[in-house]
């Protein structure tokens, strides 16, 4: 069977349709079939409505994504209790241990994110597998930084990786393979992404894993939790009426 | 190609390139578009090197891989379908 590739972190400037259009168009070329763009907090249904159009055209299958950097554990809970139950996909930008911790254990939250480039402050580390494992979430990396940094700010960056891939790999936590692009040179292939991930030896398998299998069941999930007629998880609302 | 060279020795050294074996076959400017022959061994090694390459000079590129093939023959034969 083929697979569905998707890219869950798109950045396009949406005060840009062109920009947004074009960006989209580019990442149906090269073969992903779902995409999502992080959404500022104060979109209207008509700008989802406009990129949803905008995939349909590209025949592409868009899901919302909300990226949070909430600095405290009580402002992660607000945020999440907020907008939940709206958007498809939750990103935490984990840029405390504190945060991180919070994140890692709320089944609401799908994507961990760590700060790129400062190094001190990522917070992967067994504990925190071992916290996303019994949850939900999934370690999100962005293939946007190895492809911008040189030299030895990228070997420190692989270095950060290896690590963290590994955690992940030990504690079967899924990861999940993004662009970050917000422009079309930084788009590649999702076999090229796949390709790229074995600089920090992530196995093909697993590297080809992160850009299909795992996006994918996120936003399935999360389709199925936020359907009308979902009641828990392997609880669906089948038939409703006099004869039920 | 010392584009390519050069992204291959960035990120794998004069050693891991020593092993790719890389050759330029075939290279169409107007269309952007090159055959480059590799060793067996190195492919994952030359793809991620490839999917590295954000610019050439000041100019900024991407290089996507269109197939791979075992022989030149049959790489043709699967560009043309």
């Amino acid at each position: 069977m083929r697979r569905l590739y998707a890219d869950l972190h798109l950045c396009p400037n949406l005060n840009d349709p062109k920009h947004v259009s074009a960006l989209i168009s580019k990442a149906s070329k090269l073969g992903y079939r779902q995409i999502a763009i992080p959404l500022p907090p104060n979109c209207t249904d008509q700008e989802i409505r406009q990129i949803q159009k905008l995939c349909a055209e590209a025949r592409m299958d868009f899901a919302s994504r909300i990226d949070l950097k909430p600095r405290t554990p009580n402002e992660l809970l607000s945020h999440l209790r907020r907008i939940r139950r709206k958007i498809e996909i939750v990103s935490v930008l984990c840029d405390s241990k504190n945060v991180s911790r919070q994140a890692a254990k709320d089944r609401r939250v799908d994507l961990l994110n760590f700060p790129p480039t400062d190094f001190r402050n990522r917070f992967f580390d067994m504990a925190e597998a071992e916290l996303a494992s019994n949850s939900v979430a999934t370690l999100e990396i962005d293939m946007k930084l190895l492809l911008t940094l040189e030299g030895p700010t990228r070997a420190r960056l692989l270095s950060v990786l290896r690590k963290e891939a590994g955690i992940a790999e030990d504690f079967h936590l899924p990861i999940v393979l993004s662009s970050g692009a917000s422009n079309e040179i930084l788009l590649r292939k999702p076999v090229e992404t796949a390709a790229l991930a074995s600089l920090f030896d992530l196995s093909k398998e697993s590297a080809l894993e992160a850009v299909s299998k795992n996006p994918v069941a996120i936003v399935k999930r999360n389709r199925e939790k936020l359907s009308p007629q979902f009641v828990a998880p392997g609880i669906r609302v089948v038939r409703k009426g006099k004869d039920c | 190609m010392d584009a390519v060279w050069g992204a291959v020795g960035k990120l794998y050294g004069e050693y891991g390139a020593s092993k790719s074996g890389l050759t330029m076959i075939d290279y169409d400017a107007g269309q952007g578009f090159a055959v480059i022959r590799a060793s067996l061994v190195a492919i994952d090694m030359v793809r991620a090197a490839l999917a590295s390459m954000t610019r050439i000079g000041n100019k900024p590129i991407a290089v996507h891989v269109v197939s791979v093939s075992g022989t030149i023959k049959a790489l043709y034969e699967k560009i043309k379908r």
